[in-house]
């Protein structure tokens, strides 16, 4: 990382770590939302930006880390923080053992797969004889988590102050991993997985661990969601929570650390001003994203603003 | 003994339009080899036209033809729009541009005929043909319709100069295009006639599953397991695919797993095959060389 890039991450968390003091407790709440779906797009980012394995499915894995948290909190009266590093453990367990079949499909046959996963998973979740712990079609209602210490903020602020540092965490772990050796290999098996092996990269041990953690970022994103929206039920996790997620980092710019942030902004408040023209509007609107950024800008947002970025210290310098 | 015949026989009804939109996916693929993740949205929408026109009036079977005739435009026009430009793009992009029109096919309709749930009518009397127990007549009527279907392609695939141009592409486009049939076109009349095989499966489950803008998303499931279970390149293969899910689905709902994890059979059923058998049942075993 450049010192200019640094000096722009720490203002921003600065700035982050402020906001909850300066808007409504609504907004904080939508704000808390923003850093779950970051931390969620970065995990699809790991797997179908960085790796090139496309997972239609994802909310799923979002779907299995909140109920983690919730069932954990409803059965076993486990602390809230307590839940977030167990959520990633059985995600990343689900995800690596989803990820050694899905080793033998490709491309298409991939995204269909992880659409059937997808698809079927409220189903899954409705299960009678689960019922005992999941709650069913009801779901399950977990309480709001009380600020630590007899700090002066209100429960709403923590959780963001909360959010904002397990997303920091996982957004550092993420830089770390992806910068190095480990991104190198994911990137090398997407664009030519035939000369990645014959360098020596061991492609189906990188692209099962790949789906493991991206299913663990998830995962970790969905039990912070569990807990920010106090209440699991199956009808919350259908596909189309899988496609928002798809739209979030085509929007926020695939195979990019910052997209998943730009991608979380997106999904959160678009339809928020999309749902006052007509219930539909939203996802008129994210199609039609897809299709323009497909079209006219395949690097997302963030590609767009490294572009701009270039072209404007290029300018400076001059 | 008799619950389960009639498990088995609408399980034949349903596997009927499975195939048809099984059948939908494969003529895609084979012309294209992509796989359409917005056939059932596609067959939802021209549904829908089909209940405009038979609310405004119309009597069942006009719209019914009409309702083929306009989704064979929606097909061609969608291809030449918005699948085109994506043509040589990477298989993400391509998918994204399906899950696109997914979504704004189901919004779309949603916008306009909002989300409550209609009911949909059926050409075939109430009463069961014949005094038998086991098969409503909707249910027969849907199997009939769907090998007329078949029929009506099989034919038209075989015997006429434009099937064996389709046909042709199908197989090698750059040959195809060498003897001057127009590869473009023919791509996209393959998407009109996927369409509108689509929209007679969407009329045929309309009745049975009523209306409402995520009627398909189920089915769909249903008919990819189908697609990949007889071969995705085999349309042979597809139609004994959705015959078979059908009756796999309603039996295993009924006797072995309970109906609220129907769909799961699905899942499993595309998982399965394709780690085990990835070419299905019918279809070629590609080999890539390196």
């Amino acid at each position: 990382m450049t010192r200019r890039a640094s000096i722009a991450v720490t203002v921003l968390v600065a700035i982050a770590c402020v906001l909850p003091f300066v808007v409504s407790n609504y907004r904080t709440f939508q704000l808390t939302l923003v850093l779950v779906y970051a931390i969620a797009l970065l995990g699809l980012n790991i797997l179908t930006g960085y790796n090139g394995q496309i997972s239609l499915g994802h909310g799923a894995f979002y779907a299995i880390g909140a109920y983690t948290a919730a069932v954990l909190m409803d059965q076993l009266g486990a602390p809230y923080w307590a839940t977030i590093p167990a959520a990633g453990a059985v995600c990343l367990v689900a995800g690596f053992l989803f990820g050694l079949p899905a080793l033998r499909l490709e491309g298409l046959y991939l995204a269909l797969a992880t659409f059937a996963l997808g698809v079927s998973m409220p189903q899954l979740l409705k299960y009678h004889h689960l019922e005992k712990w999941t709650g069913g079609v009801q779901g399950i209602v977990i309480a709001k988590p009380e600020p630590p210490f007899g700090l002066p903020i209100n429960p709403d602020q923590w959780l963001y102050l909360f959010t904002l540092a397990v997303a920091v965490v996982m957004f550092v772990l993420g830089w770390n991993l992806l910068r190095g050796r480990v991104g190198r290999a994911l990137i090398a098996i997407r664009d030519q997985h035939i000369a990645a092996e014959a360098m020596g990269i061991n492609s189906a041990l990188y692209k099962s661990l790949a789906f493991g953690v991206s299913a663990m970022y998830t995962g970790i994103a969905g039990a912070l969601g569990a807990i920010a929206v106090q209440y699991v039920a199956p009808d919350s996790f259908t596909i189309f929570l899988s496609l928002v997620f798809l739209v979030g980092i085509v929007v926020g710019g695939l195979a990019s650390i910052s997209g998943a942030l730009y991608g979380a902004l997106f999904i959160q408040f678009v339809p928020n001003v999309a749902d006052e023209i007509s219930k539909a509007a939203p996802w008129a609107i994210f199609g039609l994203f897809l299709i323009g950024f497909v079209y006219l800008m395949p690097a997302g947002v963030a590609g767009a603003v490294r572009t701009l970025l270039v072209r404007f210290t290029r300018k400076g310098a001059k | 003994m008799d619950a389960f015949i009639h498990q088995v026989l609408s399980g034949l009804a349903t596997g009927g339009i499975y195939a048809s939109l099984a059948l939908a996916l494969v003529m895609i693929y084979q012309v294209t080899r992509l796989v359409n993740f917005a056939q059932g949205e596609m067959a939802m929408f021209s549904t829908y036209i089909a209940w405009s026109l038979i609310n405004a009036g119309m009597g069942y079977w006009p719209a019914f033809l009409l309702t083929v005739l306009f989704a064979l435009a929606l097909g061609v026009v969608i291809e030449r729009v918005v699948i085109r430009p994506v043509e040589n793009a990477p298989v993400l992009a391509i998918v994204v541009i399906f899950i696109a029109l997914l979504v704004i096919l189901n919004s779309a309709t949603g916008w306009i005929y909002s989300y409550t749930i209609k009911t949909f009518p059926s050409p075939f009397p109430k009463e069961p043909l014949f005094g038998n127990t086991y098969i409503s007549s909707h249910e027969l009527g849907a199997i009939g319709v769907t090998l007329v279907v078949l029929a009506l392609l099989y034919v038209f695939f075989r015997f006429t100069p434009l099937g064996l141009a389709m046909r042709a592409v199908a197989q090698n486009p750059e040959s195809s295009r060498l003897v001057g049939i127009r590869v473009g076109w023919m791509l996209a009349l393959g998407w009109g006639l996927a369409a509108a095989v689509g929209a007679v499966a969407g009329m045929m489950i309309a009745p049975i599953v009523y209306l409402d803008p995520n009627m398909m998303g189920g089915i769909l499931l249903y008919a990819f397991a189908a697609a990949l279970l007889g071969g995705i390149d085999s349309p042979g293969g597809a139609v004994i695919g959705g015959f078979a899910v059908g009756v796999l689905e309603n039996v295993l709902g009924a006797y072995v797993i309970g109906n609220d994890l129907k769909l799961s059979v699905a899942l499993g059923l595309i998982i399965g095959v394709l780690l085990v058998r990835p070419s299905g049942f019918f279809g070629k075993v590609h080999v890539t060389r390196v």
